[in-house]
């Protein structure tokens, strides 16, 4: 028989108990639970929730496991950071797998467990924040703060126009290259469910405190919310001028397309000239859809006869050689072109990789999308 | 009809008058002409072509220039020459080809020509033993259709030139020594059974009387490769047929062989309609192979190339000025540009992206 506790009832466990199947055998299944000492908080049990002491071990394992692996790798565990890791994981568990998410990882607990909201209220049950009956007390603190830092700057305002030192000139900093958070970046930050209304009014508010003159405080602040967005073409890669032994100038690049590779090597000045693997490209492509796909680059930037060319080619089939060597020299002509027509170039797909490879056969199908025949009976 | 641009010159010029000064430029061929001479012999397309246009024009061009040159000085004291005219697919062979046998016709001499060597190779169904001898077959059909081109090509010689044999076709029909040939085409014509045998007679004949110099003969044969190649035929048996037992192959190389004199042998050679070739194939020494390269050894090649800028030029703007051409960018500077990139200034290939513009 068990010990008495205080109430007469057995003593509770951090577990819960399975019923009985003999006298005494009590399987005990240990749950993640948080410790429960008043009965308020039922209903957090519901959910799994992690302890703060759980999550705290959590990070000390992650920081010994850290140093082991920098000793294994043969670094210095002292600056040790986290791609370092990544691909000592890499390199240790290699995975076949697709899925990049699916692979083994190795992060700080604090990425890897979800955010979770300490318990709001203390021994007594009252709760900390003063805003916890609003049901998103975090939320409504930040409107309540930025709304104060309106207040605030308008007072500013207000005062500096009473002294007569108020100057009209607003510096609107250029909030191109950078985007408002989305909904669903600021409920990770908040660890709360926002509405879609709740959150237009917060970014009306941050945009009402951009209108107004702020200080360096409020600007950064403003910042917080907002997260950059790099500009696509400013990514392009241009191959730099080569010279041959003649003094011809020329540039050379690759392209792929669905297993075949192509390298392309473009003269500057030339007479329109394309061979293709030593031969020429009239009897190498009969099709003249392969010849309309070499052409394109050229006729598109108006340099019909003015480059030579000369490729190698393999792997693929027709049409995907084709379509690896109007990429490649598509890239090489970037190098003889201004980035004005560069971008138009990128704009007209000329410049990108078509992804599209053969996709998979499936087991239970008959092909990658084609099902087997459907026979009622 | 109204007056046409610089690059058309009318047949009122004689042909003998064409000069390097005329290279770009086409020469139209009247349709009655047309009929008489070219029977079988004309490329498809380009029958299309006349059919679209009503009228036949052929451009003149570097390589039938040079043939025509050699053909006006020949010697015929001397043994026939053999002139070969070799290129990649779509150059032009057969086209010079014709204006040659034009050109020729307008001469009065007789004109021999097979139109595609290939046709007697490949896809023969109703091959016969050969009744003149036993190890060869015959080829009643081939030889009939060509029979009919033949006479419908060169009539008016059928009755001047006469037999120097005696040929006994079966029991009942015989062809007495100083008849005219046109009663062994009539034979053959009629008679499907022995119309390869009258195919050989003809040869035969004009090859001993192109000497004694009543008529020229030219013989034109188009895809001459076949001769010396492989066929797709086989016996019953599932056994292959070698060229040598097809008796028209076989009266046929005897043709070309260069022991008569008294006119010319023209040669193209095509991988278009080749058995057992590969595609990329267009040199003599390939297509031939070394039987054939052998047999007719002291041969003139002649190149056929793709069109020059000034006849790439000339070709659009015939095409412009029948309106074949029907996109807004085709008189334009750009799209000559394009269509001289897609083409690469090969003639086949510049026609058949024409037909669909």
């Amino acid at each position: 028989m068990w010990k008495g506790g205080e109430d007469g009832k057995p003593p509770r466990k951090a577990g819960r108990r399975e019923p009985r199947l003999g006298p005494r055998s009590w399987i005990l299944r240990l749950r993640h639970t948080t410790v429960v000492s008043t009965k308020k908080n039922i209903a957090a049990l519901r959910r799994e929730t992690y302890t703060l002491d759980f999550i705290k071990k959590q990070i000390e394992e992650f920081n010994i496991g850290k140093r082991h692996l920098a000793n294994m790798m043969g670094e210095d565990p002292e600056t040790f950071t986290q791609e370092d890791i990544d691909r000592a994981i890499a390199y240790l568990f290699p995975s076949g797998l697709f899925e990049k998410r699916a692979r083994p990882i190795m992060k700080h607990p604090e990425q890897i467990f979800p955010k979770q909201r300490a318990i709001q209220w203390g021994e007594d049950g009252r709760p900390f924040h003063f805003l916890f009956y609003t049901g998103k007390p975090s939320y409504y603190s930040l409107m309540h703060e930025a709304y104060g830092k309106i207040l605030d700057v308008e007072k500013h305002q207000n005062q500096l126009r009473a002294q007569g030192l108020f100057s009209e000139k607003t510096k609107t900093k250029d909030l191109i290259g950078s985007r408002w958070l989305i909904k669903e970046e600021l409920e990770e930050i908040l660890v709360e469910k926002l509405s879609d209304q709740d959150y237009a009014h917060f970014i009306r508010l941050l945009e009402r405190l951009l209108t107004l003159q702020r200080g360096g405080a409020e600007e950064e602040f403003v910042q917080r919310f907002r997260r950059s967005i790099t500009i696509q073409s400013k990514k392009q890669l241009i191959e730099p001028v080569r010279y041959d032994e003649q003094g011809m100038a020329f540039s050379r690049s690759e392209g792929r397309r669905k297993s075949a590779e192509a390298e392309a090597v473009v003269y500057a000045h030339g007479s329109g000239r394309v061979s293709v693997n030593g031969t020429h490209y009239l009897r190498y492509f009969p099709v003249t859809q392969d010849r309309e796909q070499l052409m394109f680059p050229f006729h598109f930037l108006d340099r019909l006869g003015k480059h030579d060319v000369a490729c190698t080619v393999s792997g693929g089939g027709r049409a995907a050689q084709a379509g690896a060597i109007r990429l490649a020299v598509a890239r090489a002509l970037c190098t003889f072109v201004t980035e004005e027509e560069v971008e138009w170039m990128r704009q007209a797909g000329l410049l990108t990789a078509d992804l599209r490879v053969r996709e998979r056969k499936k087991p239970g199908q008959e092909g990658a999308r084609r099902k087997f025949t459907w026979k009622k009976r | 009809t109204m007056l046409k641009g610089m690059t058309r010159l009318i047949s009122r010029v004689h042909k003998a008058k064409h000069g390097e000064q005329h290279e770009g430029q086409h020469y139209n061929i009247p349709l009655q002409d047309l009929k008489a001479v070219f029977p079988h012999g004309l490329p498809p397309r380009f029958v299309m072509q006349v059919k679209t246009f009503n009228e036949a024009c052929l451009m003149v061009r570097k390589p039938a220039l040079e043939l025509l040159h050699y053909l006006k000085n020949t010697n015929f004291a001397h043994p026939a020459v053999r002139y070969v005219l070799y290129g990649e697919k779509g150059t032009g062979k057969t086209l010079s080809l014709c204006h040659i046998i034009h050109f020729c016709a307008k001469q009065d001499w007789l004109i021999l020509h097979i139109p595609d060597a290939h046709l007697w190779v490949k896809n023969c169904r109703n091959l016969l033993q050969s009744t003149y001898n036993k190890q060869r077959l015959d080829q009643p059909l081939e030889a009939s259709i060509w029979l009919k081109n033949f006479k419908t090509a060169n009539e008016r010689f059928l009755s001047q030139i006469k037999v120097q044999e005696k040929y006994v076709w079966n029991k009942r029909e015989s062809t007495e020594k100083g008849s005219p040939l046109g009663e062994v085409v009539e034979q053959g014509i009629t008679r499907v059974r022995n119309a390869t045998d009258a195919v050989g007679i003809v040869l035969k004949e004009l090859k001993r009387q192109s000497s004694s110099g009543i008529f020229h003969l030219l013989v034109a044969v188009d895809g001459v490769n076949a001769l010396w190649g492989r066929t797709t035929l086989k016996r019953e048996d599932k056994s292959p047929i070698a060229p040598e037992e097809l008796a028209l192959i076989y009266n046929l190389r005897k043709m070309v062989k260069n022991d008569w004199h008294g006119g010319a042998i023209v040669l193209t050679l095509s991988q278009t309609g080749s058995v057992f070739k590969p595609r990329k194939a267009f040199l003599p020494q390939e297509l031939l192979g070394k039987e054939g390269f052998d047999t007719l050894d002291p041969f003139i090649p002649i190149l056929v190339s793709n069109y020059n800028p000034k006849e790439f030029e000339s070709c659009i703007q015939y095409y412009l000025e029948n309106s074949w051409l029907q996109h807004e960018k085709a008189h334009t500077e750009d799209g000559k540009k394009e269509l001289l990139f897609l083409s690469n200034t090969n003639p086949g290939q510049l026609e058949r992206l024409c037909a669909y513009l």
